[in-house]
């Protein structure tokens, strides 16, 4: 059974509807890529698997547990779903700007209620993330967009979550920095076993750096499968990848 | 001129409680609400009333007027929340206005547009606090501002003041991190409303009388004018605000130039003080942590 689990969801804005009858799901340990273009829906998705959008119809389980369904009675609220191991990376990285690296990490590990628990947390960031650690003092605001990236990554990871949410990671960056990123989502992925579900306009990176790949267009899920395939997809090719 | 200077630092001291609650709700939570003068005027009629018809002490009253204005924080906070920026700030406008309306209407609890009279002195040990005695009231303002201050200080570094200041700069991260937005957007307004009500308190056994003309709009924006002043997010620097505000707006007195500054000029001048600070300096005359409306949003911009 698949950790993540979307069962036929539908997001409506208003009249307008952003989400039709999505299904997908992610296995366990698994890194999973969904590509699209821009207003193809696929923040609104992340949204709606955190509970920040209501669902119209469908349902979404995590473990075999429904997180979100139609009505809202039954859908558990963001924070909850945030202590049941699903950390979102929003996108446009959105840190707390005027506090500093180390107090941004105190933030990721709101949950967790052990001093000791978030020191060792932290230190094991500032591993992965040399650049935190030199930069721990810092205001938020001073990193550059990599770094500031960086520090979105590891603040989601303070939470030791099941599985991470990662919305346009490479968003504004250098490709360079956006290869750097995704290396260490893949090797976070391995060492610390966090199933990884990325968003990702940047179609070639994403589909290389995962397992399995959805393709989303207009709200609707058009095309699905491992990502080799996928990257040999005549028609993801004319349509994302430009060859 | 000393009972004069004592009158303004009481007058400080009252509204100095008023800019600690205010800076919670709004330099930590970044909640633009505007009616702290709702929540003063709730503390002051639970104590006039309580006193007068029930012959309860201050004391009495205080924990009262406290869990009064608190309840009221819930209520409107609960439905307006959801609201952001200005729509919050003409929703809590409405609300302090409304509350203002009741009182210069229920005539037989709040006497109407005459208020209520004779409130009785407090007294504390069998020794009255005479408000006439200024030495002896400044104290006891002091010492509650005192209390109110180191008490929103560990709050304000405590796990939920930490979760608060996530919330004002970024509401979806901070819900992401597993912070409860509603829940601490809620507890930030009741708590910042009962300090507010505790000032109103204060007011009624210094004035000795209440009427609803005390606790116009215009308190609130004084209020608001503190904690622009002294430093969102810091409760020291407001308590600093206070003062200067009030400095301010008894200076035509203070210099014997009252028949020459019309009484208007101190609202020009809070409003002169909001833009000015906005522009040069929005962190404050003193102000720990650089903070401005808006900023956010423009820089979250400027990262894509």
């Amino acid at each position: 059974m698949a950790l993540l689990n979307i069962d036929n969801i539908s997001v409506s804005y208003g009249s307008i509807k952003a989400l039709k009858q999505v299904s997908m799901h992610v296995n366990e340990g698994d890194i999973v890529s969904l590509i699209g273009a821009n207003g193809a829906g696929k923040s609104t998705l992340l949204k709606a698997i955190v509970g920040l959008e209501p669902l119209v119809e469908g349902s979404i389980t995590f473990e075999d547990e429904i997180i979100c369904c139609d009505t809202v009675s039954k859908s558990v609220p963001t924070e909850k779903i945030a202590k049941k191991g699903i950390a979102l990376v929003p996108e446009g990285r959105r840190v707390f700007a005027d506090m500093s690296v180390e107090e941004n990490l105190d933030m990721g590990a709101f949950l967790i209620r052990d001093e000791e628990v978030i020191r060792k947390k932290k230190e094991e960031m500032y591993d992965f993330f040399p650049i935190l650690g030199a930069r721990r003092k810092q205001k938020t605001r001073s990193l550059s967009g990599g770094e500031q990236q960086m520090m979105a990554i590891a603040r989601a990871l303070m939470s030791s979550p099941r599985m991470i949410l990662l919305d346009e990671p490479g968003l504004g960056l250098a490709p360079l920095i956006i290869q750097d990123i995704f290396d260490k989502i893949a090797y976070i992925n391995k060492s610390e076993n966090v199933t990884v579900f990325l968003v990702e306009q940047n179609a070639r990176m994403a589909l290389k750096a995962s397992t399995e790949g959805y393709v989303m267009e207009n709200g609707r899920i058009v095309l699905s499968g491992s990502s080799k395939d996928l990257l040999n997809n005549d028609s993801v090719q004319s349509a994302y990848l430009g060859a | 001129m000393v009972n004069f200077f004592l009158l303004i630092l009481i007058y400080s001291g009252i509204y100095a409680l008023m800019a600690i609650g205010q800076n919670l709700i709004t330099g930590y939570t970044g909640m633009l609400s505007l009616c702290q003068a709702g929540f003063f005027a709730i503390g002051s009629y639970v104590t006039a009333i309580l006193a007068t018809s029930l012959g309860w002490s201050l004391w009495a009253t205080l924990p009262v007027a406290a869990l009064l204005s608190a309840m009221f924080g819930v209520l409107i906070g609960l439905p307006t929340l959801r609201l952001k920026g200005d729509y919050l700030a003409i929703a809590t406008l409405g609300f302090g206005e409304i509350v203002r309306n009741v009182l210069n209407n229920w005539d037989s609890l709040t006497g109407g547009p005459m208020g209520i009279q004779r409130i009785p002195m407090a007294t504390i040990f069998s020794f009255t606090i005479n408000p006439y005695k200024k030495w002896a009231f400044l104290a006891l303002v002091i010492l509650i501002v005192v209390i109110s201050y180191y008490l929103f200080e560990r709050l304000g570094r405590s796990r939920m003041g930490r979760a608060l200041q996530a919330i004002r700069d970024d509401e979806i991260a901070a819900a992401s991190m597993g912070i409860n937005v509603t829940k601490y957007k809620v507890w930030a307004f009741a708590i910042g409303a009962s300090v507010a009500g505790i000032a109103g308190s204060l007011q009624s056994v210094f004035s000795l009388s209440v009427t609803p003309n005390s606790y116009t709009f215009m308190v609130s924006i004084m209020v608001l004018c503190m904690v622009v002043l002294g430093g969102m997010g810091n409760f020291a620097a407001v308590i600093l605000g206070a003062f200067i505000i009030q400095l301010i707006s008894y200076f035509p007195q203070l210099t014997g130039l009252s028949s020459v500054i019309p009484p208007q000029f101190k609202q020009i001048l809070f409003g002169l003080i909001l833009v000015v600070m906005m522009i040069w300096r929005p962190q404050g005359i003193i102000g720990v942590r650089s903070y401005r409306v808006g900023q956010k949003k423009s820089k979250a911009k400027g990262a894509k």
